[in-house]
């Protein structure tokens, strides 16, 4: 070790290349930033579904005594409120994170420094937001599990759904957050997407109950095709519409998405 | 007092440097951003070992150019090879290779001192114990041990500029990058940074900076080019610009008036140049002294006075005809 007047740095040979997945490590250091808050987010992960649980499911269920599609309504509502809070989730991580990152911190420069590639610093944050999503749905699950509003063992599979559905969603927003010249854009996704989104892409009533003409903007939406299939996967029952469908959507969604990030981003971090 | 060196690609420096290819040649080489020229065809070569500086005002190109040898900013035009190798082909391996530290800094303040330079160094594929061990003494190198565990926000700017100078060094670069490395730090802070960038130099670790001051370009480079409107106007060792572009000495004069100017013309015939600036005005000569006898001779009297050696700073204002800092 050198003391503080030495001469300089302590020999250590340290090779240097580019790491095996470079994408790894540019998520390595997003969870190093979460280690320091993960105990707040962690409690509102678990705390947030057992309130929408309590006064969705239970408070306005009692008031619909005869349940949807004779489905009780809180088992109804449940794989709907999973989604949307995966959609929620994966939208608060990639607006004002991935603006700061560019604009404030500058993470993203400090990173384009180093021998990584535009699309290594895009994976690796969107790997983030995914792990985000992938461990809030799990914590929706496990709450949900013990009020008893899971009907089959399908649920599960209601985790990969919700991880196509995030980057669906989380993909275009990462190319909306790099194009925008002020934070306040940021706001106007939430108002004039996100929660739009939320109320009438069937995860409160049916798309049906919607008049004819707002009808198609509801399936137009991604989150309605993963409370579709979310919604067959707790209750143990066909979706309404092609699941192979609803997937290749969803991943119609994630692809695009991408390819307009990257390219954004780009034009962000190459000038 | 241990007696260390920094390793840096793998080479022990401070031996004599053996190799003398250019590890930086850039010809003719241009930036533009959309109808602007930013960088206006430079020729520049950086050898080995040395510390190399671009010193211009704000606005001369020097952050453009430095981005460009960065490998994170495509050239417009011209010709630029780093380590040999194409910066826009092989940008990734040539950055492996390079340690930045640019104009913004932009560490991370939601990770702590240690962390900001164990997870870039993550970046370079240098393994995590690696890493950490590396830290360990880079936070010695820049003397940030103590903050090792403190956040980065309530750190001084001095503080996080020799971090994000450490952070620079993770990789054990051959070239280090430094875009205006002290701008914004008071005298002290300055001054910190400047040793420790000087004891780099020392090991033979090649520096590259951009500066728009004239004392930290006389301090730390060993050559320079001077830098305005994207273009080279001057190129050489500190001394040597000073010796080609000025006299030995500068009589400062401020008089006590509205304007400079009507006594300028009082000092026809002394000395080989003069230069009016707002303020004062600016006598060069070979002997400061005897120019202010012969100003008072001619019964002229100046409000102040002061006698100096000439600077980068007088080779900048007879190149442009302007002042580096505004
Ligand atoms: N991304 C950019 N887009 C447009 N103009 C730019 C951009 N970056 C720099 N410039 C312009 O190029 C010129 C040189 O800038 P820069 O290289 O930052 O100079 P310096 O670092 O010497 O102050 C300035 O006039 C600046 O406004
Ligand atoms: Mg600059």
């Amino acid at each position: 070790m050198v003391d503080g007047g030495g001469t300089g740095v302590e020999v250590s040979v340290v090779q240097r290349s580019r790491p095996a997945v470079p994408a790894l490590a540019v998520l390595a250091h997003h969870l190093t930033g979460y280690r320091r808050t993960w105990r707040a987010g962690i409690f509102s992960s678990f705390l947030l579904p057992t309130l929408t649980v309590v006064g969705f499911g239970l408070g306005v269920g009692a008031y619909v005594e005869q349940g949807v599609d004779g489905v009780p309504y809180l088992d109804w509502i449940v794989p709907g409120l999973l989604a949307s809070t995966a959609v929620q989730v994966a939208i608060a991580e990639s607006t004002w994170p991935v603006f700061s990152n560019f604009q404030w911190t500058r993470t993203y420069f400090a990173q384009s420094s180093a021998p990584l590639r535009v699309g290594d610093i895009l994976a690796g944050h969107l790997g983030f937001v995914l792990f985000r999503a992938l461990t809030a749905s799990t914590a929706f699950l496990l709450v949900t599990a013990l009020f008893g509003a899971l009907a089959s063992p399908w649920a599960v599979l209601t985790l990969p759904v919700v991880a196509l559905l995030c980057l669906a969603v989380a993909a275009p927003t990462f190319a909306y957050a790099a194009a925008v010249s002020s934070d306040s854009w940021l706001a106007m996704l939430f108002r004039f997407a996100l929660i739009p989104m939320t109320l009438f892409a069937g995860v409160f009533f049916p798309v049906e109950s919607l008049p004819d003409g707002l009808r198609p903007l509801a399936y137009a939406t991604p989150l309605w095709h993963a409370v579709d299939l979310c919604r067959a996967a707790t209750l143990g029952v066909p979706p309404q519409s092609s699941a192979v469908g609803h997937l290749l959507y969803l991943a119609a969604w994630a692809a695009l998405g991408w390819v307009l990030a990257v390219r954004l981003f780009r034009r962000r971090l190459v000038v | 007092m241990s007696k260390c060196l920094v390793v840096v690609g793998g080479h022990r420096y401070g031996r004599p440097v053996t190799s003398a290819a250019p590890l930086i040649r850039a010809r003719g080489l241009v930036k533009r951003f959309g109808d602007f020229t930013a960088v206006d065809g430079i020729d520049v070569e950086v050898r080995p070992g040395e510390a190399f500086g671009f010193l211009g005002p704000n606005g001369a190109g020097k952050s453009s150019t430095m981005r460009m040898i960065g490998c994170i900013s495509p050239p417009s035009g011209g010709e630029l090879r780093i380590l040999g190798m194409d910066p826009v082909r092989d940008g990734p391996a040539i950055r492996a290779r390079l340690g930045v530290c640019p104009q913004l800094d932009n560490l991370d303040p939601e990770l702590t001192v240690q962390e900001n330079l164990t997870t870039y160094a993550r970046y370079f594929g240098v393994p995590r114990s690696t890493a950490r061990r590396r830290a360990a003494e880079l936070l010695d190198f820049v003397q940030l041990t103590e903050r090792a565990d403190s956040r980065v926000e309530p750190l001084s700017g001095g503080m996080k500029r020799r971090l994000t100078i450490a952070r620079a060094l993770v990789n054990e670069p051959e070239i280090v990058l430094l875009d205006e490395p002290t701008t914004g730090l008071d005298p002290q802070a300055r001054h910190l940074v400047w040793e420790r960038l000087f004891r780099l130099k020392q090991q033979g670790v090649t520096l590259v900076l951009t500066t728009h001051y004239m004392d930290e370009a006389e301090q730390l480079c060993d050559r320079l080019v001077v830098m305005d409107g994207g273009r080279i106007v001057a190129e050489g060792s500190p001394r040597a610009l000073i010796e080609q572009h000025s006299t030995r000495e500068v009589l400062e004069l401020r008089f006590a008036a509205e304007s400079q100017e009507a006594f300028a013309g009082k000092l026809d015939g002394l000395g080989e140049r003069v230069e009016v600036l707002p303020d004062r005005v600016l006598l060069y000569v070979t002997d400061g002294d005897a120019a202010l006898a012969q100003v008072e001779a001619r019964g002229l009297t100046p409000a102040a006075v002061l006698v100096r050696r000439s600077s980068l700073e007088d080779v900048f204002l007879h190149l442009t005809g302007r002042t580096l800092v505004d």
